[in-house]
């Protein structure tokens, strides 16, 4: 054998990294997927927030469980997640104050409630360790089947109100005036963003959820001027982050979380390099 | 452009009643917290007439686009689009000023006329060869079947107005409302608008357009509507064009030049929002 093939064969000996690269991929995918309305619609801060307050609810089921049932804790995080977006969605159309104040708001509190949480258990620094940076070695074959079903579910969910979604992205006015479901719309889509948090917390982790939600959305948006093409793409791009920043995380024992998100930055770094390059070889 | 029937359900259900006229507004006031920005407004359009709104910065021309689009819901009295309220309709167009489009948008000029088709397609249904059509013919009638592909930040500022009014037309619209469409652009792009907005009469298409523009509302509407919080004159050019009229709506930012037929006004206070982006 080659040693090449040693080099990508050697890892998948491991059934915890067989794991953990599949929860990679889906990963990549969903994230990317629907970051490209994140990166479209402005809306990092919220992606980052939400992530971000999600903290107090894995903790809570952290702590209720005793630490020992992993598979619950995707739960804790979903229903974390979807009543916080629906929470700053209603505190930003209150109009008392911006919504992105209200955003830093909501999610410095979150965090914070986490945070003490998670403090009261004796070992805390390790498991803040996972909830902030991820720990996707450490994916079951349970948690794998949710990843699959929820990624599923929001892909599926995109591509039956892809039209609807485009029209409300481009042009709110024009989703008023044919009179499609704005409100509902935004809530749907916050409350997809919320899944795709929860889904992704294991693999990359609190702390570093934005970049996987908006550096390979943001990369194709470079690449592309075509919506479908940019999803496609920056699902690729995020996949291939996933892929080989696990395996540098295998060889250099860097974390995998951390791994992942650099090799997504430094792609999005060589495209943006490319294209200013371009750009003054032209003028 | 003819409204298809179709059996499946649609975004907005509101019918046309025969014989009811196409926008039929009265009394009415809106505004936004507190601020009263159209104040005991009457008027009703005819059926294929081309209308220009006129009046000073914060006359409320806006806000009239918005509560006949359905968008806005007045403080008091009524607004009809063919006997029914706007809220229902997915007939009414409105063209945004060029300086709010997001023109980085990952789409291409096609996409953008099929989100016109939306309302139509209803839910759960995606755009067919005879939606496809529409959008073609759609640009066909603007002049930029060959663009169809175009990313929109490739397109010039009389072209990005053109697609929308494409837009308009495979949304089969029959009142269209344009915010200040011909600020910023250039005298051939403005004669194309026009020459297009005559197609659109042969349609029976009736349109409201917002303007700066004095000139041009004399010269290409059939009817101006003045307005300045409340409708100070609403008829043929010659009648609203009066000095005194003029002068009540727009105070003393007007100027005024002695031509060959009598006094002209020859601009109000507008400084445009135009942003350079010509032909």
């Amino acid at each position: 054998m080659s040693s090449l093939a040693d080099f990508l064969l050697q890892p998948l000996s491991y059934a915890f990294m067989v794991r953990g690269l599949i929860a990679a991929l889906l990963v990549g995918i969903v994230c990317a997927t629907v970051g490209t309305y994140i990166v479209l619609r402005g809306m990092a801060f919220f992606g980052d927030a939400l992530a971000h307050a999600v903290l107090p609810g894995v903790a809570l089921g952290y702590l209720v469980g005793g630490g020992a049932a992993r598979g619950d804790l995707f739960w804790w995080s979903l229903g974390t997640a979807i009543l916080a977006s629906l929470g700053i969605g209603a505190i930003g159309k209150s109009g008392k104050v911006k919504e992105d104040t209200a955003i830093g708001i909501v999610f410095a509190g979150m965090f914070a409630l986490g945070i003490a949480l998670i403090s009261t258990v004796r070992s805390y620094s390790v498991d803040l360790t996972h909830f902030l940076f991820g720990d996707v070695l450490g994916v079951s074959t349970s948690d794998l089947w949710l990843t699959g079903i929820f990624t599923a579910l929001v892909l599926l969910t995109i591509l039956t109100f892809y039209k609807e979604f485009l029209v409300l992205s481009f042009d709110p006015i024009l989703a008023s005036t044919l009179r499609l479901p704005g409100n509902l719309l935004h809530y749907l889509l916050l409350v997809l963003i919320a899944i795709t948090i929860a889904v992704s917390m294991q693999t990359v982790g609190v702390a570093l959820m934005v970049a996987m939600l908006v550096t390979p959305a943001a990369t194709a948006y470079l690449l592309t001027k075509r919506l479908p093409i940019m999803m496609a793409l920056a699902a690729s791009i995020a996949s291939f982050s996933g892929v080989v920043g696990l395996y540098l995380s295998y060889y250099l024992g860097i974390a995998s979380g951390a791994a992942i998100v650099l090799i997504a930055t430094a792609v999005f770094g060589l495209v943006w390099g490319g294209k200013m390059l371009r750009q003054r070889v032209r003028q | 452009m003819s409204s298809s029937s179709s059996k499946h359900s649609t975004y907005g259900s509101a019918v046309h009643a025969e014989g009811a006229p196409v926008l039929d507004v009265s009394h009415l006031s809106a505004g936004y917290d507190g601020h009263l920005a159209l104040d005991d407004v009457t008027f009703h359009l005819h059926t294929g007439e081309r209308v220009a709104v006129i009046g000073p910065n914060g006359a409320g021309k806006s806000t009239l686009f918005k509560v006949i689009a359905g968008i806005l819901v007045p403080l008091s009295g009524q607004v009809n689009i063919a006997g029914d309220r706007p809220s229902g309709h997915i007939c009414i167009a409105y063209v945004p000023q060029r300086s709010q489009v997001d023109w980085s948008f990952p789409v291409s000029v096609a996409d953008v006329v099929m989100m016109g088709r939306v309302g139509k397609l209803g839910p759960l249904r995606w755009p067919k060869a005879q939606d496809w059509n529409i959008v073609r013919r759609s640009l066909e009638v603007v002049g930029m079947a060959d663009l169809s592909q175009r990313q929109i930040s490739e397109l010039s500022g009389g072209q990005q107005q053109r697609m929308f009014i494409a837009r308009a037309l495979a949304q089969e619209a029959h009142l269209v409302l344009m915010d200040e469409p011909l600020t910023g652009l250039d005298v051939p792009s403005q004669k194309d608008i026009f020459r297009i907005l005559d197609d659109l009469r042969q349609e029976r298409v009736t349109v409201m357009v917002a303007t700066h523009d004095l000139g041009q509302a004399a010269e290409h509407f059939d009817r101006v509507m003045l307005l300045n919080r409340r409708l100070l004159g609403f008829g043929a050019p010659e009648q609203v064009f009066e000095p005194e009229i003029l002068m009540h709506a727009y105070g003393s930012h007007l100027h005024f030049v002695e031509g060959e037929q009598g006094i002209i006004a020859v601009g109000d206070t507008c400084c445009g929002e135009g942003d350079g982006a010509d032909e």
